[in-house]
């Protein structure tokens, strides 16, 4: 027997608790050990990039663990004007929300009548729109790019918010219809019996019944397109309609051996934090929709 | 009823699917042209080369720089999808054995996943500095953000970071349906951890993962914002088919540009479609089947172990 086995036989046995623990401190050390480096593993490059944003510019090389004159000089500059990155960050929560808001107003119609309604090409037609999820962002781009400039939509919030929508939608439907499909029929039938109309059973009964599911895809979405890179890269130019992170990719200094980290770093944080709090808060909830298509 | 509430789905993904696709083979039909013509006026126009665009990738310098980037983008594919792929499922049988914590882990875990990719990138251009952090842990002084077999690296090992957490969570919860009786009954036969492991989870885990792995190798393939941001555009060693169609088209050289874009989406469905047979495939063979199967192998290749 090698070591790894033993290691592992004396895991299963701690924490089955089903033979008697021989080696049970060993046993729940490795446990901890191995966790220990999952956690450094996801949050040490993470904890780099806050550290450094704390640093003054003088000490930016500095490799110590934490910064050492505490400064938030770089968050000062990042705001300072000269970059626009506060519109840059109003522009990504522009084109995130209206994104996610069209996404799941057209995902729950399209949802509902693929979950609840008898038609032909049924599963035809779901299997097109989770396919038209695989469709590479620059397929999109390079065709999109020279018919918005013809009709004059380069530099406009639609240009970046439409092409979004390649993603977006299939994202909600397929999440939306398998949240909906697990939902029981039975509740809205009985209001139906007791003379709702479809539409008065759909809004008083699914709706409310499918609020989580509803708000679970419009975090996911709008996570997603909050980090779209290359439609809002490709579609805008000017400064001032740039979202966030085409923004802070552009954060570049006067040579290219001189960029100016510091507020880079500041930048990127500043673009995480949101994500980082609704990671925290909505877990559960971002778990649950992440795994629903795969599960099954 | 159904039509009127799918229509405007349909017309949106018309839009921004269907109209850029057949524009986009359109395109790749013409060749823009900016010439003198007889007069000495300065002509722009579009030409029909057929299919001129596609036979230019095979020979010349743009041959040379789309092969470059096919085979970039194939090389990051393949490595990056499998080294997820082991540490996802590391991730997630060790967090599947964790009882405290499992939701701050959860947590701690989604942070990779939720860091723009854009971000990420930035993040690991100044880890990767000549005089940044990895240098100074690894005692070298490699330039990992120039050209070279070292840019590779750091974009995978970028890559590899934010993606394996979503493959762990993924399998995660497909381990977690898993009901404990079977480990139970494993244990009462006999089998040791690598048993379990080889004749319960891996099997009973291998329809999520294979669906994990095929959203993975999608996106894997029209990569473009962690080696645009980490490294940069118009980068031999990093470049990927996605970089290359975005650079012809900011040239505005959309022709090449659409033909490069038909490529990656061809290259695309032919993976997905592939990986589907092969998913099909095994969704047939029913559980118990497989598991059994399963078993006789692990009882020839048990002695060896």
């Amino acid at each position: 027997m090698t070591i790894t086995e033993l290691r592992s036989l004396s895991q299963t046995q701690s924490n089955k608790a089903v033979l008697a623990p021989k080696k049970p401190r060993w046993g729940s050390y490795t446990v901890y050990a191995g966790l220990a480096a999952i956690l450094i593993y996801c949050l040490a490059p993470f904890y780099w990039m806050i550290v450094s944003s704390l640093r003054r510019t003088a000490d930016i090389f500095d490799n110590s663990l934490l910064p050492a004159p505490f400064s938030l000089e770089n968050y000062v500059k990042v705001f300072d004007g000269s970059t626009m990155f506060g519109q840059a960050l109003l522009n990504s929560l522009i084109v995130a929300g209206v994104t996610t808001a069209a996404a799941l107003v057209l995902g729950i119609f399209a949802a509902y009548a693929i979950s609840r309604l008898n038609f032909r090409f049924k599963s035809v037609i779901l299997g097109v729109i989770i396919a038209t999820s695989m469709f590479p962002g620059i397929s999109v781009v390079v065709p999109l790019l020279k018919f918005f400039t013809n009709i004059g939509w380069i530099n406009t919030y639609q240009a970046m918010i439409v092409p979004n929508l390649s993603f977006a939608i299939p994202l909600a439907v397929w999440n939306l219809t398998t949240f909906m499909k697990s939902l029981p029929f039975d509740l809205e039938e009985a209001a139906m019996i007791d003379g709702c109309t479809k539409w008065q059973a759909f809004r008083k009964v699914l709706l409310p019944l499918a609020a989580p599911g509803i708000f679970t895809t419009a975090i996911l979405t709008f996570i997603h397109s909050w980090n779209e890179f290359i439609i809002a890269l490709s579609m805008v130019n000017d400064p001032r309609i740039q979202t966030a992170t085409v923004a802070i990719s552009k954060f570049t200094g006067a040579t290219e051996f001189q960029a100016p980290f510091g507020e880079q770093m500041a930048a990127g944080v500043i673009v995480t934090i949101p994500l980082v709090i609704m990671v925290l808060v909505f877990q559960r909830r971002i778990v649950e929709g992440l795994t629903s298509g795969a599960g099954k | 009823m159904a039509a009127l509430l799918l229509s405007p789905t349909a017309v949106v993904l018309a839009l921004v699917i269907a109209y850029p696709l057949i524009s986009a083979i359109h395109q790749s039909l013409y060749a823009d042209q900016t010439g003198i013509d007889a007069d000495g006026f300065v002509t722009e126009g579009e030409t029909f080369v057929g299919l001129g665009n596609y036979l230019n990738l095979l020979t010349g310098d743009a041959g040379d720089r789309f092969l470059n980037a096919f085979a970039n983008t194939t090389f990051f594919t393949l490595t990056t999808v499998s080294l997820e792929t082991i540490l996802g499922l590391i991730l997630a049988l060790a967090m599947n054995r964790a009882f405290r914590g499992r939701s701050f882990l959860r947590a701690s875990i989604l942070i990779p996943w939720a860091v723009p990719t854009a971000v990420s990138g930035l993040l690991w251009r100044w880890i990767f500095q000549s005089d940044g952090i990895a240098n100074n842990l690894l005692g070298s002084e490699i330039l990992w953000t120039a050209e070279g077999a070292a840019s590779k690296i750091a974009v995978i090992v970028a890559e590899v970071w934010k993606t394996a957490p979503f493959i762990g969570l993924l399998v995660l919860a497909g381990m977690q349906v898993i009901p404990e009786e079977v480990y139970e009954a494993a244990k009462i036969d006999g089998a040791g951890w690598w048993r379990q492991l080889g004749s319960i989870t891996l099997p009973l885990v291998k329809p999520t993962l294979l669906v994990a792995v095929l959203f993975r190798l999608l996106d894997a393939l029209r990569m473009f914002d962690l080696p645009f941001v980490l490294i940069g555009p118009g980068k031999d060693s990093v470049e990927t088919l996605s970089m290359l169609a975005w650079d012809e088209s900011n040239q505005l050289r959309y022709g090449s540009a659409s033909a490069f874009a038909v490529i990656l989406f061809l290259y695309v469905a032919v993976v997905a479609v592939v990986f589907v047979k092969v998913l099909g495939a095994d969704v047939t063979g029913t559980k118990e089947l497989r598991l059994a199967r399963k078993k006789t192998r692990s009882q020839k290749a048990g002695p060896a172990s």
